[in-house]
Parts: structure tokens; C-alpha cells; sequence
């Protein structure tokens, strides 16, 4: 397979600095968002949530609720359809008395505006009989289990006799363990649908506007749980104001505003989350505890590594975070050993956020190998190039690409590092400085199934049509440069569709694997179309295909690398930590644009620096949550996020697709909070193990 | 939420007595807190009567060199008034560190003072909380307690005042001015605030009808060597770990004179009189320092989650009158990096 359009073609629209295409419509505000939909004449649902955390409803009082004048219906347990199939229990709203964690939709309202809804939701009377509930992650449970896989389809564990000989035999040992807390995606819009319910001649069907990352998931849950055709279901996401993962899956709240709809059939009705009901209906990210363990040789290469990881599930649905499973591949070791262990509590469902498994994982990892870089004397970037893999450990496959000695040269010059091993406790004024590095690395995923519509307009320009959405990402955008090239057109003849499950079918927005799917489904289609219709095609002419065969990507292990330096000061009489500075270099593979590139990896750097320094959520033991709203649960504010530059290598990587690129969406989360934590112990000699690096660790 | 009245009377007395005759009325002026808890459901007021556009905004000098705040001045304007940039730069500063631009835009003196705490039970409606309904007991006592208060806790309430604003004019020795149906009196800022005790519902000693008009600032010769240091989990947009409001006046080496104030510990806004007293006369020295802080948080009860709370108060609380000592702060001097 050759490879699409080398950046020196004359008209190559790949690889060029095209603003974002949605950037005019979401500044003006035109942009219609889930919420936003227009609608005749729609009714607004609101949740009436649970206010315990494991139990039984025993009585449940409507009256009030009902009598308020607006209100159209009030679903419960009591009163609400029987769905189709509730082997999901996050799905299988409303259909019994149980209560599995604070914060389960018990009841929901339809009426006439949304407040009314809320007063009504407010007026629903639960009684409870409460049971104890357990909701703090105890890796010494007798309940702890080993999942059958852990996200991604990896195995749990992976086993090597060898590694505990090896460990305590090594010259240098690390052994430490490493905490995370409870995290959300925290994105800017609430999960939100607006749902439509129609009866025709007894077949009914479904239009959902959903904030999601996944229209044709959205709709095949949907289908499944209600026990409709799913050509009887639509979703529609044209623009998301932000997921993280947390809109990848669809959640009990898109079951609920269908229940909602079908309560007044022919009527449109909008259900937003409160911001308070996202932290518990839309997800979150597992809190872990890590142990690590590194045994090297005297000149620091890693002999064995033992990597096991405990974390929770909600008791009604597994999500097991694929902690450990990076240490899988990052560093070379004739032997490891990774596990998981999870322990169900009386918790909300937790799910993806951005970088599953790598971004809690690499963490504790790359906090370890500085650790250990102090045990054998050598700096860390040096630690890091004797250990690095000659292809991947746990697979044998050679790499396509693995330039983490690249990014770690090239952001140590960019930076200014200055070897060391040990902390340096530099003083300036009233700041403690420090520097620190990490690496980071996101695999290179494939999901199958996306394909694409080419159709020749009247007007010369291309219908291009794909179900795939745009969070926020820069999808309509790049996914328009790479079809204007695949077709060999200017960028202006293309007219992009996204966000219908009406157009073909197209996988998740997650996974970091957006643009090689959907855009090698582009590119199959384009060239399909070429070859059917040739470079004049009549108006109307018109190909569905899905990408080409691509045998390469089963020959290698296909990974993203790349390297984090950060600075902090801080504060040596308040504790306060700042982030003044920090340089990533990154290897992605090809980089489609670099504006929207740019901000992937900024922004997620951001995200990464936001986790080390500030978010934090917990479980009380009555399910309560600590922080239920962005006032308190603390994402990066502007002032606290400094000079951030990101740098990629010019590359590419045409095993994993023919568009050369492999995903940008998450890499830079991963490894980020462990270059800030590195950071903080240059500057202080405090090591501590635990996010996030609040003040309180820092106190004189 | 719940359907209320909405009215706006022409003048403070015509708004005292639409309250005062009303149990089930509350005053709206920024709706910067009351708006968020109407939509929680955690008041439900059937009367608003928005005090607002009262001409109560007015920001002047006081003939003897104080300050007299009217009631609806937004934050915003009085952190921007040039007679308080000059000589009450403690209060701008503090009012700079709370909240945001765009609430500090709407959010009025008066309703500073009167905001509720951010404590997260208390802003749950299905969490037990002794402030929303009396006797209901209190969630924080086994719950997540990091940001609330180690001073002037009870068995009932451990909830943290929020308000940066309110340090600042109780190390100011300010006075409330307030009007009720009998005329007008004068509390004490530091008076102003309820301990929780038994009753955490009863926040204020304020009668219900009763409507903040003003604040006045008598005037502090050293008001110049005064700073505001807040210490917080980001470095904008959230409320006070732990807060210094300071002034300081050192003559031959001895404390001449001294406001100290703390954020963020306290259930109510914290005068911090034992250490003041403890320093009076003494070496300003850091030593003297540390002793009058561990002096003042010796009434401290901590929980688990927020004992860090007592060394970052004495640590931050030192460092603000260590600067003091050696220099005032030069006017719009930058805190970070």
C-alpha cells in the first residue's frame, strides 16, 4: 500500500495549518449542541436521584409532585415501562426498588419547563431502607477479585515465575507504592439529550440529540435495552462541548430522557444532567492504589518489574482501568509481572477517562524509574535510554516506530535540563524550584468498522458522510484535509457530515483512534470512488466502502511515545505548587494539522498537570461524594496553567494506517503528572506517592 | 424550584418592612449564592424582594479617614476604588483573591458577608446538615472534612466561612451597619458572625427583616503595612485552605501595633485577639511570631482531613508579618511566579 499524499505534494491539504472549521459557529454560539436542538414546543425532564447509597425504596411519594400544575408525568420504579433488557444494570433504569449507589436515577419528571421539572424532582418523597454500604477502596479486602480482562481486551494479569527471585536478588531495588484519587472528566457540557418518541401505526421510533462520542453506540445500547430495531433509532451529535471519555459510552441518563420521551409520545423532550449529576451518572476514573517494583542491575537495567494495581467497580457493573498495563511495554525486563485487582463498592459506574489505564499507570511507573534512577546514581533520561525495549516486551512484535530516546534528547535541550540524580533543593527567594521529566506513551488502536460515503454534489464539490463526531477534537476538520487529499481535490470541495447515525456507520470517539479509523474509512471510500467513477464523476455518483486491507498493522507493535519536562516552584512557607513551565516533545506519527494537533496535546497536558495538582474526589462511607461541582472539585484554572508548549517529531507511521497518523487525543495526560510529581521532589527531597500534590504535603 | 414572588422596592424601608413582615421572604441582591441555592433546592424562599438597585452602592471616605461601604457596592468596584487601593489595599487585595471576575461583577459588600458555606454537605440537600435543617445532624462529622473549619467548631456544624472580603474588615475592626424595623444599629464585624454551637442555622445576629446597609471602616494609621495571603488548592477560583489578613506596625524592633485575622479555619471569619494580644509590645521577631500563632490555634480541634490546617495557618501567618517586618508590600505586587 503507498502512502497518502507525502507532505511535498503540490496540493496536499494534510499537514497544514487549517483553523478549525467549527471554531466561527462555536464562538458565535450558533453551534447547537444537544440541549439546543430546536423543537417545537419541547418538555424538559429532570432526575430525581437516590439519597443513600445502598438499600431498597420503600415508599415513594408522587402527589406532590404531580399536583404541581405544568408537570406531564412522573416515572418511578412503580411507574415506569418494563424495558427489554436490563442485563446492564447502569441501563436498566428505573425498573426496580434496589438502590446500588448514591446518586441512581430513583424517579424522573416531565413537565412543562424545566423548572417546574426541578421543583417537581424536588417534591418526589423517597423513603429508604438503608443497608450498609461499603465505598472506600481497601486493597486488603477479602472482597477484592481478578477481573476475567481489564479495559481494552487486555488480560489481568500476566505472570512470571521468575520476577520475585530476580527482585530480591537485584542490585537496586524500588519498591513503592502510589496512590491516585477518584477522578471526573469534569467536561464543560453536562450530559445532555434531547428525545423525541413517535408512534407510527404502532412501530415506534426514537430521535435522540445526545451529547456523546458514540451515535452508533448510543444507538445500539439503546436498541438492545428497549427492545426496538435500531433502524427505528436515531442519535444525532453534530458538536459536544467536551466528553474525556465520559460521553464514549452511553449512561443511565440517555436511557432515562427515552423513558422521559415515550412518557409523552410526539412531544420533544429535553433531559440535562445537573452539574452535580454528571459527577455521579456520567462517570469517573477509578482511584488506585499501585505497587511498583523495579529490580536492576548495578548499571541500572531493569532485570524484573512487578507492577500491581487495585482499584474499584460499582457493584452493579464491572470497569475494570487497565492500570499495570503499561508496564507491560514500556521498558525492557527479561521478566514482569502485572496485575489488577477490583473491588466492587456501593460506588457510581466508573468508565473511561482520558488515557485509561496509561494515565493512572504511568503515574506510578515513571515515578518509580526516577526513583530508581536515584538508587543506581544516574540521571533519569539515562535510566531511561539503557532500558530502552529493542521491540515490544510482552509481544515480540518489532516497533513501527519507538523514538522515546528522541523525544527525551530533543525536550532536554528544548528545556534546558541539567542532569542529576538526586535533589538539588534550589532556592529562589521565596520559591523551592525543581525540575522533573517523565515519558509517556498511548498505543496505537484500531476499531473496525467505520465506513464512509463519497457522493459527487451538483455544485462539484463531495459529500463526505461518516457517523463519526467531533467532541471538540478538531474531527471536521482534519477529517475534511485527509478526504481532500484522498480525493485529490482543494479542501473547499469537500461538504463533511458527521454525528448521524442516518450516515454510515462510524466507531467511538475514544481510544485516541478517531482519525486513523475514521479517516482510513475515508480514504477506502475515496478510493473506491475513484476507481468506480474516476476523476469526473456525474453528479450523483456515489460510493459506501470502509478502509482498505492494512496486514501491516498486525506485523508491529504500534505505540505513541513521548517525553514531559517540567519546572515547579513552590511556595516553602505555604506549600503551594506552580507549574511555570513545561515542555513535551512528542512521536505521534503524522500530524494532520497542526493547529488542532497543538491543542490535543496541550490541552492534555493540561489535563495532566490538573490531575498532579489539583483533582481529587472520594466516596464518603454514606456514598456521598466530597466534591459534586467545578467550585469543588478542582480542575486547572487559567492562572494556574503557565507556559505549556508541546513539540512533535516529524514522522510517520504508514504500518498503523495509510494516512500515516497515529492518535493525538490522550498521550499528553499520560506521563505528565509524574514529571510534576519528579519535579516536586527536586525541588523539595519529599517524595511523595500520592495525588494530587496539594499544599499540605509541601509545609515547612 | 419553587415558584416566589418577586418584588423591588424604592427605598430601604419599604424592602425592611416587605421582609420583616414576611416570614417565608429573603432579600436578593447579587444572587451570586441565593440564585445557585434556589436552583439546589436548598432555600426556598416564596418572596424575593431584590435589594439591588437600593442606592446603597456607594463607596466614600469617612471625614477621619475611614471608610463607610454601602451595602450593594459590588466587589469588583470596591476592590477598583482608588481611595481603598490606597488605604485599605488588605480589603482590595482580599476581595481580588475570592471567587471570580465575573461573579465579583454582580456579587454586592452585604452579600459577601452573608454568604452561606461552600461545605459540600450543606449544599447537598440529601445530605444531613444541622445549618439546612436544625437537629438533622451533621454529615461532616464522619464525612470529608478538608475544607472546614479547625476554630469555633461544634458537635453540630463544622463548616468553614467562605468569605475572603469578610478577613479583611474583621482585622479592620469594621462595623456593620444594619436597619430594621425600629431604626438603625451598629454590630461589630467580629460580632456579626454567629459561633455555630447548637444552632448552626443562625449564622448572623441579624433578626429576620433586618437589612445590612452599610459597612464602615474606621481608619488604621499603619493600614500601609497590611497584606492578604491566601492559600488555596489552584491558584484562582477557590475558596481559602487557609487565609492571613495582616497589618503590622513595628517601632524600634517591638509590635507597636497588630491586626491579625485568618480565612479558611475558622466556622466564622477569625480575628485572631489571642495572638494579637500575645504580640502587642513585644519583639517582632519570627520566633515571637510562631509562639502568638501556636498560641491562637491552640484552640484548634482538627479533624484527620484538615489538621494540615493549623501549620499552614502558623506557617502563612508568619510569613505575612515576617514581609510585613521587613517591608510593606509595594501596591499591585504580584504573588505568582
Amino acid at each position: 500500500m503507498t502512502e497518502l499524499s507525502q507532505p511535498a505534494d503540490r496540493r496536499a491539504s494534510i499537514g497544514t495549518a487549517e483553523p478549525r472549521h467549527d471554531g466561527p459557529a462555536k464562538v458565535t454560539g450558533s453551534a447547537p449542541y444537544a440541549f439546543e436542538h430546536p423543537a417545537a414546543d419541547p418538555a424538559y425532564g429532570h432526575l430525581v436521584t437516590s439519597a443513600v447509597a445502598r438499600g431498597r425504596i420503600t415508599a415513594l411519594h408522587t402527589d406532590a409532585a404531580r399536583a404541581l400544575p405544568g408537570v406531564l408525568a412522573v416515572l418511578s420504579h412503580l411507574a415506569a415501562p418494563a424495558l427489554a433488557d436490563t442485563s446492564d444494570a447502569e441501563f436498566a433504569v428505573l425498573q426496580s426498588d434496589e438502590v446500588a449507589f448514591r446518586g441512581q436515577i430513583v424517579a424522573l419528571v416531565v413537565a412543562e419547563d424545566a423548572e417546574t421539572a426541578r421543583e417537581a424532582a424536588r417534591l418526589v418523597g423517597v423513603e429508604y431502607e438503608e443497608s450498609t454500604a461499603r465505598t472506600v477502596l481497601d486493597p486488603e479486602s477479602d472482597a477484592l477479585y481478578c477481573p476475567e480482562s481489564v479495559n481494552g481486551g487486555h488480560r489481568s494479569d500476566t505472570r512470571d515465575a521468575a520476577v520475585e527471585g530476580l527482585l530480591s536478588a537485584a542490585d537496586h531495588l524500588l519498591d513503592a507504592t502510589y496512590r491516585t484519587p477518584m477522578q471526573h472528566q469534569a467536561a464543560m457540557e453536562p450530559h445532555t439529550t434531547t428525545a423525541l418518541w413517535q408512534e407510527n401505526r404502532g412501530h415506534p421510533s426514537l430521535t435522540l440529540y445526545d451529547s456523546t462520542q458514540n451515535p452508533h453506540g448510543v444507538r445500539r445500547t439503546l436498541a438492545t435495552v428497549l427492545g426496538l430495531p435500531a433502524d427505528a433509532i436515531r442519535c444525532v451529535a453534530h458538536y459536544v462541548g467536551g466528553g474525556f471519555g465520559s460521553k464514549g459510552l452511553p449512561h443511565a441518563n440517555v436511557v432515562a430522557a427515552a423513558l422521559a420521551a415515550r412518557a409523552v409520545p410526539g412531544r420533544t423532550v429535553r433531559l440535562p444532567l445537573t452539574r452535580q449529576q454528571t459527577f455521579t451518572l456520567g462517570g469517573h476514573r477509578t482511584p488506585t492504589v499501585q505497587r511498583v517494583r523495579l529490580g536492576a542491575d548495578e548499571g541500572g537495567r531493569i532485570r524484573a518489574i512487578s507492577h500491581e494495581a487495585w482499584e474499584h467497580t460499582s457493584r452493579i457493573k464491572e470497569f475494570a482501568e487497565q492500570t499495570a498495563a503499561i508496564s507491560r511495554m514500556m521498558y525492557t525486563a527479561e521478566h514482569r509481572t502485572t496485575a489488577h485487582r477490583l473491588l466492587p463498592l456501593d460506588v457510581p459506574v466508573p468508565t473511561w477517562m482520558r488515557a485509561p489505564g496509561e494515565a493512572p499507570g504511568s503515574y506510578a511507573l515513571e515515578v518509580a524509574v526516577d526513583e530508581l534512577a536515584e538508587l543506581v546514581g544516574v540521571d533519569p533520561i539515562e535510566l531511561r535510554v539503557r532500558n530502552e525495549p529493542p521491540h515490544d516486551p510482552e509481544t515480540g512484535k518489532p516497533w513501527s516506530s519507538r523514538r522515546l530516546v528522541d523525544c527525551l534528547r530533543e525536550g532536554a535541550e528544548w528545556f534546558g535540563w541539567d542532569p542529576h540524580h538526586a535533589p538539588r533543593l534550589r532556592r529562589e527567594g521565596r520559591w523551592r524550584v525543581g525540575h522533573g521529566v517523565a515519558a509517556a506513551t498511548y498505543p496505537g488502536l484500531y476499531i473496525p468498522g467505520t465506513k464512509a460515503e463519497i457522493e459527487r454534489l451538483g455544485d462539484g464539490r463531495y459529500a463526505v458522510r461518516t457517523g463519526a463526531v467531533d467532541l471538540g477534537t478538531g474531527a471536521w476538520t482534519v477529517l475534511a484535509q485527509i478526504a481532500a487529499d484522498a480525493l485529490d481535490c482543494p479542501l473547499d470541495r469537500i461538504a463533511l457530515e458527521l454525528g448521524d447515525t442516518r450516515l454510515p456507520r462510524a466507531s467511538v470517539a475514544g481510544g485516541s483512534t478517531g482519525t486513523a479509523c475514521w479517516g482510513s474509512a475515508i480514504v477506502g471510500a475515496a478510493r473506491a470512488f475513484r476507481a468506480e467513477h474516476g476523476s469526473d464523476p456525474r453528479t450523483g455518483a456515489r460510493t459506501l466502502a470502509g478502509p482498505e486491507e492494512h496486514p501491516e498493522r498486525e506485523q508491529y507493535a504500534i505505540h505513541s511515545f513521548g517525553a514531559h519536562f517540567v519546572e515547579v516552584r513552590i511556595d516553602a512557607d505555604t506549600g503551594e505548587v506552580r507549574v511555570p513551565r513545561m515542555r513535551s516533545v512528542f512521536s505521534a506519527g503524522r500530524i494532520i494539522n497542526p493547529v488542532t494537533a497543538r491543542s490535543q496535546f496541550v490541552g492534555a497536558m493540561i489535563m495532566g498537570v490538573s490531575a498532579a495538582l489539583h483533582e481529587e474526589n472520594a466516596v464518603g462511607h454514606g456514598g456521598a461524594l466530597a466534591t459534586h461541582d467545578l467550585a469543588g472539585y478542582h480542575v486547572a484554572s487559567h492562572a494556574d496553567v503557565g507556559d505549556l508548549r508541546a513539540r512533535w517529531l516529524e514522522e510517520t507511521d504508514p504500518a498503523y494506517t495509510p494516512i500515516g497518523a497515529r492518535g493525538i487525543g490522550e498521550i499528553g495526560i499520560v506521563g505528565a503528572a509524574a514529571a510534576v510529581a519528579n519535579a516536586t521532589y527536586d525541588a523539595t527531597g519529599l517524595r511523595i506517592r500520592q495525588l494530587p500534590l496539594t499544599p499540605d504535603h509541601f509545609l515547612p | 424550584m419553587k415558584e416566589f414572588s418577586y418584588t423591588r422596592p424604592d427605598s430601604a424601608e419599604a424592602a425592611v418592612a416587605a421582609v420583616a413582615q414576611d416570614p417565608d421572604a429573603v432579600y436578593l441582591a447579587g444572587g451570586t449564592n441565593l440564585v445557585d441555592h434556589l436552583k439546589l433546592g436548598i432555600t426556598t424562599p416564596g418572596s424575593l424582594v431584590d435589594v439591588s438597585r437600593l442606592a446603597l452602592g456607594d463607596v466614600e471616605p469617612t471625614p477621619d479617614g475611614g471608610l463607610r461601604i454601602g451595602a450593594t457596592a459590588r466587589n469588583s468596584d470596591l476592590a477598583a476604588h482608588p481611595y481603598v487601593r490606597r488605604h485599605f489595599s488588605l480589603l482590595a487585595r482580599a476581595l481580588l483573591a475570592g471567587a471570580s471576575g465575573q461573579i465579583r461583577n454582580v456579587a454586592t459588600t452585604a452579600g459577601n458577608l452573608l454568604q452561606r458555606t461552600r461545605c459540600g454537605y450543606f449544599q447537598d440537600p440529601d445530605a444531613r446538615c444541622n445549618k439546612r435543617r436544625p437537629g438533622a445532624g451533621c454529615a461532616a462529622q464522619e464525612g470529608w472534612t478538608r475544607y472546614h473549619a479547625v476554630l469555633g467548631t461544634s458537635e453540630h456544624c463544622l463548616a468553614a466561612h467562605p468569605s475572603d472580603m469578610a478577613v479583611a474588615l474583621a482585622a479592620l475592626d469594621a462595623v456593620v451597619v444594619v436597619q430594621g424595623r425600629e431604626g438603625e444599629r451598629r454590630v461589630p464585624l467580629t460580632h456579626f458572625h454567629r459561633l455555630p454551637d447548637d444552632r448552626p442555622d443562625l449564622e448572623t445576629v441579624l433578626e429576620h427583616g433586618e437589612l445590612v446597609t452599610a459597612v464602615e471602616v474606621p481608619p488604621l494609621p499603619y493600614a500601609d503595612r497590611s497584606a492578604y495571603r491566601k492559600v488555596r488548592d489552584r491558584a484562582s477560583y477557590a475558596f481559602a485552605l487557609v487565609s492571613v489578613a495582616a497589618a503590622l506596625d513595628v517601632r524600634d524592633g517591638r509590635v507597636a501595633g497588630v491586626r491579625l485575622a485568618l480565612g479558611g479555619v475558622g466556622t466564622v471569619p477569625w480575628r485572631a485577639s489571642v495572638a494579637e494580644e500575645a504580640l502587642v509590645g513585644g519583639p517582632a521577631t519570627e520566633e515571637a511570631y510562631r509562639e502568638a500563632l501556636l498560641a491562637e490555634l491552640a484552640q484548634a480541634s482538627p479533624r484527620e482531613d484538615n489538621a494540615f490546617k493549623i501549620p499552614m495557618a502558623r506557617s502563612t501567618a508568619v510569613s505575612v508579618l515576617r514581609q510585613l517586618t521587613q517591608a510593606p508590600p509595594p501596591a499591585g505586587r504580584r504573588d505568582q511566579p
